[in-house]
């Protein structure tokens, strides 16, 4: 017990510092993360360049915290559109049964055919690369993965006796499906919702470095990576440490995941 | 109902799923139908030029007819014509996809080779260190991207120690292996580190299990209990799950080819994007899912034949 509330400790911690890189780059970083210095060209990290510089001179530590801001916002992004469209289809799916079910059941099988990633690039591809059409295409895929965890909840909760007193006292469809299952159904889904951040940064930043998520010059984990990739065997630094960062973020993630589950006893 | 008439129900079952299939790659192709004709003229094309394409393409005709021209042209191996390659869509895919297939079977027999004796090693000396030790660095694999750690692998075994070809495939088999090594290692670990997880957590809910402990009264030796009556229901498991992560396996080798100039179907995918080639996403996208539609048809035959309880009852 003592090392799963460790996990979830240092899951929160290394959220907070992602966090508080994201909403105050300025306030965090030594140097202005776009300004080039061609007298400190592909330096190795030293006291006054952490993290080394890159090809432009640009400090690597300053560029690795302003993208913080950009991988943030894929894990908000990214997760917040399947999370509403997917809580919402499961929970009317789940409550009804019947026809929409089935058709919802088929539809599962379907997506789940397809691999993810090859789906999402696939759609990137015909909407054009960019951040927008990115969460666009993660949103048309990831919701179904929502639905399901939702539907099966609402599944065991429709069989509980409150649900059937709320039927007794007369309450209208909508005030059941919303004001009690829903409250009631919805913990696993914001539990996966935390685990799902951390897939949405590998996503993410998976894309940037492919060149179809965010696009240079935009700071993202991603494209830095793909920025240095050219001169690693000189000058690892400059891919090395936004990998650090993507390791650590999506670590404070899937830890944080990992430790709510425990904490609230859900099975996964 | 007999094994193999249950063997051939699952077959036919995948008649629907291959029609879904084909259903959503031609919605996906379609989902901006001007799209692909002003991506092969540009953007300075007459209204006369691009209405001329449409018709030439079929665009101008209703959705059903262009969708049934689209399954029997499919049904007959004609894929289309890739804008980039000028070159049958269905050829340039056979021609990489041998590939790709090798470099993911490698992927899964490393993940295989990692994962399960880890699983085991950690399970026996659960919460100590060797446990620790496994599911910490696990842990930091599963939240490190593929590209990054491919870059890592590729710098150090084949920049700095030159063990391996900086990438790219080979003519002879040896070749081949060596080239497709480190690929496959890096799209093997967060496979290994999924496998080594949930078999970790099987292997554990089995030594509980009633079976185990009257196995070890009746006096078998303890590798004989691991061996005979752990190791078949974990292997459900781990069958079971090599089926549900096929899919991710197929994305990741996008991304795995990418980093090391892999020329196989992920490679592919990528270059075609870049070329705005329609054609070729299409065909791909529809490829790699009947691909994972059989992967599942062969996980449920397995699991099948490991564990008789799932499923039919065979015989009388």
């Amino acid at each position: 017990m003592r090392v799963r509330h460790f996990s979830l400790a240092l899951g929160l911690t290394l959220l907070a510092a992602t966090l508080l890189c994201a909403l105050a780059p300025a306030l965090v970083a030594p140097y202005d993360p776009l300004a080039f210095d061609y007298d400190a060209l592909l330096q190795p990290p030293s006291a006054a360049h952490p993290f080394g510089t890159d090809q432009f001179g640009r400090d690597v530590l300053s560029r690795t915290i302003a993208a913080s801001t950009i991988d943030l916002e894929i894990a908000v992004f990214a997760t917040v559109g399947p999370l509403l469209i997917g809580t919402l289809i499961g929970l009317l799916v789940g409550y009804t049964g019947g026809l929409p079910d089935i058709v919802f059941g088929r539809l599962v099988d379907l997506v789940v055919t397809f691999p993810f990633l090859v789906l999402v690039i696939a759609i990137v591809a015909i909407l054009g690369p960019g951040l927008i059409n990115m969460y666009i295409a993660i949103s048309c895929v990831g919701w179904v993965f929502y639905a399901r965890l939702m539907r099966a909840e609402v599944r065991i909760q429709s069989q509980q006796d409150y649900v059937a007193a709320t039927r007794v006292l007369g309450f209208r469809t909508p005030r059941i499906v919303f004001r009690h299952i829903l409250p009631n159904a919805v913990r696993p889904v914001l539990v996966y919702l935390v685990t799902d951040m951390a897939l949405a940064i590998l996503l993410g930043s998976s894309l940037g470095y492919l060149g179809l998520g965010a696009q240079p010059p935009t700071a993202e984990w991603g494209v830095l990576i793909a920025d240095g990739k050219n001169v690693f065997t000189q000058a690892p630094w400059v891919s090395l440490f936004p990998g650090v960062a993507i390791v650590l973020c999506g670590l404070g993630f899937s830890l944080t995941g990992d430790g709510l589950a425990e904490l609230l006893r859900i099975r996964r | 109902m007999t094994r193999t008439t249950w063997v051939l129900g699952r077959l036919l079952q995948i008649i629907p799923t291959l029609l879904l299939i084909g259903i959503a790659a031609f919605l996906l192709a379609r989902a901006l139908p001007g799209n692909a004709v002003l991506a092969m003229l540009g953007d300075r094309a007459s209204d006369a030029t691009v209405d001329r394409l449409m018709h030439q393409m079929g665009l101008d005709q209703t959705i059903a007819a262009q969708f049934w021209a689209y399954i029997t042209a499919i049904a007959h191996g004609d894929f289309g014509t890739s804008t980039a390659l000028r070159l049958p869509v269905l050829r340039v895919i056979a021609d990489r996809l041998p590939v790709t297939l090798l470099l993911t079977g490698m992927a899964l027999f490393i993940a295989l080779l990692l994962g399960v004796p880890l699983a085991f090693l950690a399970a026996l000396r659960a919460n100590r260190w060797p446990d620790i030790a496994i599911r910490t660095v696990f842990q930091i694999g599963l939240s490190s991207p593929i590209f990054y750690l491919g870059l890592i692998l590729l710098t150090v075994f084949a920049g700095w120690l030159r063990w391996f070809p900086v990438g790219g495939y080979g003519d002879t088999w040896p070749q081949r292996l060596h080239a497709l090594f480190l690929p496959a290692l890096t799209l093997a670990l967060s496979l290994a580190a999924v496998i080594m997880r949930s078999l970790r957590a099987s292997i554990l809910q089995v030594l509980q299990a009633e079976f185990v402990d009257f196995a070890t009264a009746k006096g078998l030796a303890p590798r004989t209990v691991l061996g005979r009556h752990v190791l078949r229901p974990a292997a459900i498991a781990v069958v079971t799950l090599i089926g549900l992560n096929v899919g991710a396996l197929l994305g990741g080798a996008v991304i795995t080819e990418s980093v090391f100039a892999v020329p196989g179907v992920g490679r592919l995918m990528i270059d075609s994007i870049f070329a705005r080639d329609y054609p070729v996403i299409q065909g791909l996208t529809l490829v790699l899912a009947v691909l994972v539609s059989l992967a599942f048809l062969a996980t449920d035959i397995v699991q099948v034949a490991l564990d008789p309880r799932i499923g039919p009852r065979f015989g009388k």
